[in-house]
């Protein structure tokens, strides 16, 4: 077939076709969306949801350790009676206690030290001994078999009657409380991340979409279905989504990182044991860089089906 | 191949621009469309390519009504349909190669198996040394070579062309008509929609001419 134009030497034509570069451009320009100020929006995201999921991670993880620290231990607490010999049955309450399977340490507290327990609010050099206080037996559990509380309750009770057992239930319910709350304050700010992410993308593709409009329009006639179309945009976004994902949730991850550093540099400073001692180390583990690298990839996928789904509805609605 | 049944078409609750068109393209056929500025050509065009639904009668192409179908079955048979643009219509950030190649890539093929397919027809049209270019630093005959390229390079069953010769000289203008029918012997139809008289008196082919929204046929 020829129409007369000039033609090579098929050879060197094919030469040239070797060299030719594959047909990877973009078929939608990466210059005609705003994608620098797209990554930065998904990058602030990405880190305020890393930030809300690691700091939810270390709640956890003291409130963990708390429970199980306060649980290893239960109280028999004796106030004294009129008519009863308390030092007798403070030894009485030990016996009962040592003699229940499950306990692994009996401590019964003297009279000087239940007092010295008053002295953070009524401080020292005050007359105590002629007070009537009450005396403690603190007993740890042994782990991994605890013991029958209610059982150990009743006999303590019906031998004692100035007797009560507190096995601490309270502060674990209300830390197991606080802990829920943290979680679903957390999971609320991720629900609000997203929100705004999807809101940012679906501004963002629907500006790429109308930037576009030519070349959506030359997919068409060529014979483009919709899904390919929103195929090239979900791709686009997806990398977008990545990108800002990996950089807010980087710099989560190295804010993490630093303020465990700074933590073990000035453990001996009254700030750093009282934080120490509300949230341990500020490491967030294995599990919390997991976290991080799953929001980071949720973050991605949401934003590039967010596309997907703009195009696709964008484009039923022109045709 | 394409038949129209007392086609009507209105934009809105505007007057019809078309009225009553009862014709049809056969295989292997070459005609060309004309008529004055507003009769109807470029809507015509758009019904062709299947761009636009009619608001009364029937168009079956390849065998299929296409009011029945779905949007993806019409790009489905958008397939089988080239279209040159008078405006050429090519993507600017990519390459004449990658602009001629777009068909293919769209069809889901392997680019392995199309390069030299593609660096041919280039050849072919005049623009092997032009397959890095861009666009933009084309001429207007380039582009217009590099549109039919990317309208052929599918093979497509029919070829549909808005002012193919709009914008280039005499000369290249009977070179793109020699392209056209080279194409229309090797089993294309092709449609040329045209203003232009000598172009037409060119080549003995069906001539539909559009006044004021009806169709009239000269074989």
């Amino acid at each position: 077939m020829t129409d007369g134009r000039e033609r090579s030497d098929p050879a060197a034509a094919r030469k040239k076709v070797e060299k030719l570069p594959s047909a990877g451009t973009t078929i939608i320009p990466k210059t005609s969306i705003a994608g620098q100020a797209l990554i930065s929006v998904i990058a602030i995201m990405t880190f305020l949801a890393s930030l809300t999921t690691g700091a939810v991670m270390l709640i956890l993880a003291s409130a963990a350790d708390w429970q199980s620290e306060v649980s290893r231990e239960m109280t028999i607490q004796i106030r004294p009676v009129a008519g009863r010999d308390i030092e007798a049955d403070v030894r009485q309450a030990a016996t009962i206690a040592k003699a229940t399977a499950g306990i692994a340490d009996v401590r019964p507290y003297s009279k000087e030290e239940s007092t010295r327990l008053l002295e953070p609010w009524l401080g020292t050099g005050l007359g105590l001994t002629d007070l009537p206080i009450p005396r403690i037996v603190v007993i740890r559990v042994a782990p991994g078999d605890p013991p029958n509380v209610q059982g150990l309750r009743q006999a303590l009770t019906s031998q004692i009657s100035s007797a009560s057992l507190d096995d601490h239930r309270g502060w674990v319910d209300r830390m197991r409380a606080m802990a829920g709350t943290a979680v679903a304050g957390g999971l609320f700010v991720l629900g609000l991340v997203l929100a705004a992410t999807v809101l940012s993308v679906t501004f963002a593709t629907r500006g790429a979409m109308a930037a576009n409009q030519s070349i959506v329009g030359v997919l068409h006639f060529i014979g483009a279905k919709n899904g390919f179309i929103a195929g090239q945009s979900r791709r686009h976004f997806l990398v977008l989504g990545l990108k800002g994902g990996l950089i807010g949730g980087g710099a989560a991850v190295a804010l993490f990182a630093l303020a465990g550093i700074l933590g073990t540099w000035f453990p001996a400073t009254a700030t750093g044991d009282q934080v120490a001692a509300l949230f341990g180390t500020f490491s967030i583990g294995v599990a919390g860089y997991a976290a991080v690298l799953g929001q980071i990839i949720l973050i991605a996928i949401v934003t590039a089906e967010t596309s997907r789904r703009v195009v696709n509805h964008t484009l039923d609605t022109v045709e | 191949m394409v038949r129209f049944e007392n086609v009507g078409l209105r934009y809105g609750l505007g007057p019809e621009v078309l009225r009553d068109l009862t014709f049809r393209i056969e295989p292997h056929s070459f005609q060309f469309l004309t008529g004055p500025s507003g009769a109807g050509k470029t809507s015509l065009l758009r019904l062709l390519f299947l761009s636009l639904k009619p608001t009364r009668g029937l168009i079956t192409v390849f065998g299929h009504d296409i009011a029945a179908l779905s949007n993806d079955s019409l790009a489905t048979l958008r397939r089988r349909i080239g279209i040159v643009f008078q405006d050429f219509r090519l993507l600017d950030h990519m390459t004449t190669y990658e602009n001629v190649a777009l068909p293919l890539r769209i069809l889901g093929r392997d680019e392995g198996n199309y390069r030299h397919e593609v660096a041919e027809l280039l050849q072919w049209v005049g623009l092997g040394e032009r397959m890095w270019a861009l666009p933009p630093v084309l001429s207007g005959g380039e582009k217009q070579r590099a549109a039919i390229a990317r309208a052929v390079i599918a093979r497509p069953q029919l070829l549909l062309a808005d002012e193919p010769t709009g914008n280039v000289d005499p000369n290249l203008a009977q070179r793109l008509l020699r392209l056209f029918i080279e194409l229309n012997k090797s089993g294309t139809s092709i449609l040329i929609a045209t203003h232009d008289i000598a172009l037409m008196d060119e080549y003995d082919a069906r001539r539909l001419v559009l006044h004021e929204g009806r169709l009239h046929t000269y074989d």
